[in-house]
């Protein structure tokens, strides 16, 4: 689904690139993990998939298509900010439809199929965000401001999510709960996931397959199989307990 | 502000005006009783009326040109940033000068009319709203922006549902800031070579008419004017800016 081509990406005002010939792929339906210490281009990468940056050279390319600018089917799920303030939690889940009736179907900004006028789902309710519909984000909780940012995306009817760190400023039982929601929704949609973090539990329990970028510049990431990750309860297990020290230890290797 | 403890405030104000006046007996003292009759009644002779008209059409023409200017020029410097770095060291050096003192200079260019004065009032809130404005523009997380860019909007629907509604507290908070300082100007401008208007209506009843009770009418006239503009934008903004009277 999505090919990563050989891109090369160097940021102005620093003379080593984030990512020199790097070359990534991510088939349909996977759960990846981004994993890295910061400042190792986790970021960068997501913004890039997302089309809100371009790489120096390479390509990167979505079901077949370059991105140049943000795919109307991919959704950007960030830690922070990402909701208009001064609207109400039923207002910022309509944004991303009232952007798209704003320029119409026109291919760049919305999907050229005709958007059903019927929402299949109400995601407010799905989320238990309904009788939160006319409050403002500041009104809400860390973790209930994320689930209204999720179901701002879903409301898109998106095929892919794209989150960076989007459950590190949530306490531990929000974060496990919201953990929990975003695997059964990914698997329940059918979505591709990619999220970025720079938690070795996070990246874990989520990633079905976990990238893990180093100090820049990155050219040859590793790539670590997870499979066990979508075995009920994982988190109590032995398996992801050596996985997490696994991975630690990879960490402490590479950086 | 809770309405009840302005009406009393205003009562307490009146009530010590009244004492003052029965203690210093003066004629250029009218207490409120006197002052409220006159502008009773000249307002009902018409007297009053057209001056006051005069002086808000002045303040709301020169209000609403600023806001219709300086609002898009604030937003086009807080988010470009190689726009703002050519202007803004002229914004700096022009920002803090008194433009009251321009008074005469735009008298001498553009007359005595109503368009000298709607140009000074215009000159002083452009620049508070412009420099709020752009302030405000300037200070929205990237990450607000990137997460409605992903979301499919190009700059304008940026404008649309991200800039417009961010900066509209700032351009209220402009307005109201400079009401009374344009008020203020308004008056002065309106004692040079005018018959309309409150500030020619003060002066003249006052030094000419010596009808002080009418002279402190148009005193109130113009207090009401600032007061009804003030009231008037805290209403827009906690009907247009719901969000941040929540918490």
């Amino acid at each position: 689904m999505i090919k990563v081509s050989d891109i090369t990406v160097t940021y102005p005002s620093n003379s080593v690139s984030i990512f020199k010939k790097f070359s990534w792929e991510v088939q349909k339906s996977e759960s990846w993990a981004v994993l890295g210490p910061s400042g190792c281009g986790k970021t960068t990468l997501l913004y890039l998939l997302a089309g809100l940056l371009q790489p120096t050279s390479g390509t990167i390319q979505i079901d077949a298509k370059p991105i140049l600018r943000p795919r109307p089917k991919s959704g950007l799920i960030i830690q922070d900010y990402g909701l208009l303030p001064w609207a109400t939690v039923h207002q910022n889940c309509d944004l991303g439809l009232k952007i798209r009736k704003y320029y119409g179907a026109d291919g760049i900004h919305a999907p050229f199929e005709k958007q059903s006028s019927r929402i299949e789902k109400n995601w407010l309710q799905e989320l238990g965000l309904i009788q939160f519909a006319n409050k403002y984000p500041s009104q809400l909780s860390g973790g209930q401001r994320q689930r209204m940012a999720i179901a701002r995306t879903l409301y898109l009817q998106p095929d892919l999510l794209l989150m960076d760190e989007p459950f590190s400023s949530l306490d531990a039982p929000t974060r496990e709960s919201l953990q929990e929601l975003t695997t059964s929704l990914v698997s329940g949609q059918g979505l591709t996931l990619i999220l970025v973090t720079h938690s070795v539990e996070e990246a874990v329990l989520l990633g079905r397959k976990i990238l893990l970028l180093s100090e820049p510049p990155n050219e040859n990431a590793m790539i670590i199989d997870n499979s066990g990750s979508s075995k009920p309860d994982y988190r109590n297990t032995n398996q992801y307990v050596d996985q997490c020290r696994e991975l630690r230890t990879l960490m402490g290797a590479s950086a | 502000m809770q309405r009840k403890s302005i009406i009393i405030t205003m009562l307490i104000v009146v009530l010590i005006w009244q004492v003052a006046a029965i203690i210093i007996r003066l004629p250029i003292f009218p207490g409120p009783i006197d002052v409220f009759a006159a502008f009773i009644i000249e307002l009902v002779n018409g007297k009053l009326g057209p001056h006051f008209l005069a002086s808000i059409w002045r303040v709301m023409a020169g209000m609403g040109l600023a806001i219709m200017t300086a609002s898009p020029a604030g937003l086009l410097l807080g988010q470009s940033k190689q726009i703002n770095k050519i202007l803004s060291p002229l914004i700096y050096l022009l920002y803090p000068i008194p433009k009251v003192v321009f008074v005469p200079i735009i008298m001498l260019f553009f007359g005595i009319g109503d368009l000298a004065k709607i140009i000074i009032i215009f000159i002083i809130l452009f620049f508070q709203i412009l420099v709020l404005v752009r302030d405000q523009a300037a200070n929205i997380r990237s990450e607000l922006i990137n997460s409605v860019r992903s979301l499919g909007a190009g700059r304008k629907a940026l404008y649309r549902f991200v800039y417009f509604p961010a900066t509209l507290p700032a351009i209220l908070t402009a307005i109201r800031q400079s009401v009374g300082t344009a008020v203020a100007v308004l008056y002065i401008t309106e004692l040079f070579a005018t018959q309309k208007g409150l500030g020619y209506y003060i002066y003249f009843q006052g030094s000419t008419l010596f009808n002080y009770p009418a002279m402190y009418a148009g005193v109130v006239a113009m207090s009401l004017m600032g007061l009804g503009m003030y009231f008037g934008i805290d209403w827009i903004e906690k009907r247009t800016c719901k969000w941040l009277f929540v918490n």
